[in-house]
């Protein structure tokens, strides 16, 4: 067992005739595991996480007293940053995490968590001849340290959980909310969803250009229907879009624009006089077909008309 | 729960581009629940993403105070949008169409002006600015011609 050289010397020094508490949290957690284990397989955290059996609570209770004990050994009963707590933090984490989506709040857990201090408190006190005295009471406070940490480690694990979790998600949105789409031959489209900041339009940009580039389009349509608020800067993002789609080649229609939109961005006095706009994607689409002499009608039954009549050009 | 908000005033900060995103839902939702129909809705909201992007952008981040407005006949939203930041040094040149000092279109404040049905700055050169409007759900229109 490592012990952490400061802090045994701090302790010793108060209890120099005996063993420091934390030593002897330790040694108890090794000594009464499985007892503790078992305790705790009954309570809250344990039971509504592990519902399938109640072995694997039983499991999971021992590897959490086995890294308490290790803290406890090293000494740092009130260090999150304790080794002994890597071992279990990945579990605890998945708890925390599993009571989280359950629609457990986070001071929810917290209780849950700190109620698993009396179980093991009361076994702790069973070990003295007297409960009350003096070297009980220390061992009782050191044991209460080490489960407030433990209610830190939790936490801690399911928040930067949880923040790996949004940053993921965030990473997410800015692919998944922008596929370029093609329509037809040498026509792509972009379904622009959401919130059009700085980010996601140089993404929208760059994911139309290479579209562009990659299916060797001749037109290119940005419907917005997806998008709340077209503000100046938005427009701004759209009209470099436009311009950069053109620069490429290819024409740009924006196409999506509601009523309520519309009326507004004529309020704002955004110009959108340079750039092509349509009603709905099916009218932007229509028209790039008809540019590239496409049309499309319904088609005769056979023999009742000439084929002329079908609606091509 | 979300009831009590109904006609409190709430005060959201702005300090980055998640903040304006949140700032544009809570203004949508208000003067959803305050009866704007969906035109006077994206208006105001886009009025208010122009202000709280002026705030963030030369005011150097702020706050917005929204607040629900009842006089019995017409219910209305006010936001006002402050920050701490240098000021508008030429307000006359800053409402301008097409003057910017920024890189944008130059129609965030004079677009918004016209987004809302009044418009007030009160800038302080070194002090910081504070934008108010307001917007009514039904607006009083004095110019309409009363049934012949």
């Amino acid at each position: 067992m490592q012990v952490s050289v400061s802090v045994s010397v701090s302790v010793s020094e108060e209890n120099a005739e005996q063993e420091p508490a934390a030593q002897q949290v330790s040694a108890f957690l090794e000594r009464r595991r499985e007892q503790i284990a078992q305790r705790w397989a009954d309570a809250a955290l344990f039971r509504t996480v592990f519902t399938v059996s109640r072995d694997e609570a039983v499991e999971a209770g021992r590897a959490v007293a086995a890294a308490l004990a290790a803290v406890a050994a090293s000494g740092r009963l009130d260090d999150i940053r304790a080794s002994g707590f890597e071992a279990v933090r990945d579990q605890l984490g998945r708890m925390a995490a599993s009571r989280a989506r359950t629609g457990i709040d986070p001071d929810g857990v917290a209780r849950e968590v700190a109620a698993l201090r009396e179980p093991a408190a009361e076994l702790l006190r069973a070990e003295f001849e007297d409960p009350n005295g003096p070297e009980a009471l220390e061992c009782v406070v050191a044991l209460t340290v080490l489960m407030g940490t433990l209610r830190l480690v939790v936490m801690e694990t399911a928040v930067s959980a949880s923040e790996e979790l949004i940053a993921r998600q965030r990473e997410q949105l800015h692919e998944v909310a922008t596929p370029v789409i093609k329509l037809w031959e040498s026509t792509v489209a972009v379904p622009l969803i959401g919130t059009l900041d700085s980010a996601r339009s140089q993404v929208v940009m760059e994911s139309l250009l290479d579209a562009i580039v990659a299916e060797r389009a001749r037109y290119a349509i940005l419907d917005i229907t997806g998008v709340p608020t077209v503000d100046s800067l938005v427009a701004q993002h759209l009209m470099k879009t436009v311009a950069a789609a053109r620069l490429m080649g290819a024409e740009c229609i924006v196409s999506g624009i509601r009523p309520a939109i519309a009326q507004t961005i004529v309020h704002l006095g955004i110009d959108l006089g340079t750039v092509l706009t349509r009603g709905s994607l099916a009218d932007a689409l229509a028209y790039a077909l008809s540019r590239q002499g496409v049309g499309i009608g319904p088609v005769a039954p056979a023999g009742t008309a000439p084929a002329a009549d079908a609606g091509v050009r | 729960m979300r009831a009590a908000r109904h006609a409190a005033p709430a005060t959201l900060p702005i300090g980055s581009d998640a903040d304006l995103a949140w700032v544009r839902q809570q203004v949508r939702q208000a003067a959803a629940e305050l009866g704007f129909g969906l035109v006077q809705q994206t208006k105001l909201v886009t009025a208010a993403s122009e202000l709280a992007r002026n705030t963030l952008v030369h005011g150097g981040g702020g706050q917005v105070r929204i607040t629900p407005l009842d006089t019995g006949q017409s219910q209305g939203l006010r936001l006002d949008f402050v920050d701490s930041g240098p000021g508008i040094r030429d307000l006359e040149q800053a409402m301008t169409d097409g003057y910017t000092s920024g890189g944008g279109l130059g129609l965030g404040l004079s677009g918004a002006k016209r987004l809302v049905h009044e418009f007030e700055v009160d800038s302080r050169p070194g002090e910081g600015t504070t934008v108010t409007v307001t917007a009514w759900a039904t607006p009083v229109s004095p110019s309409r011609p009363g049934p012949p």
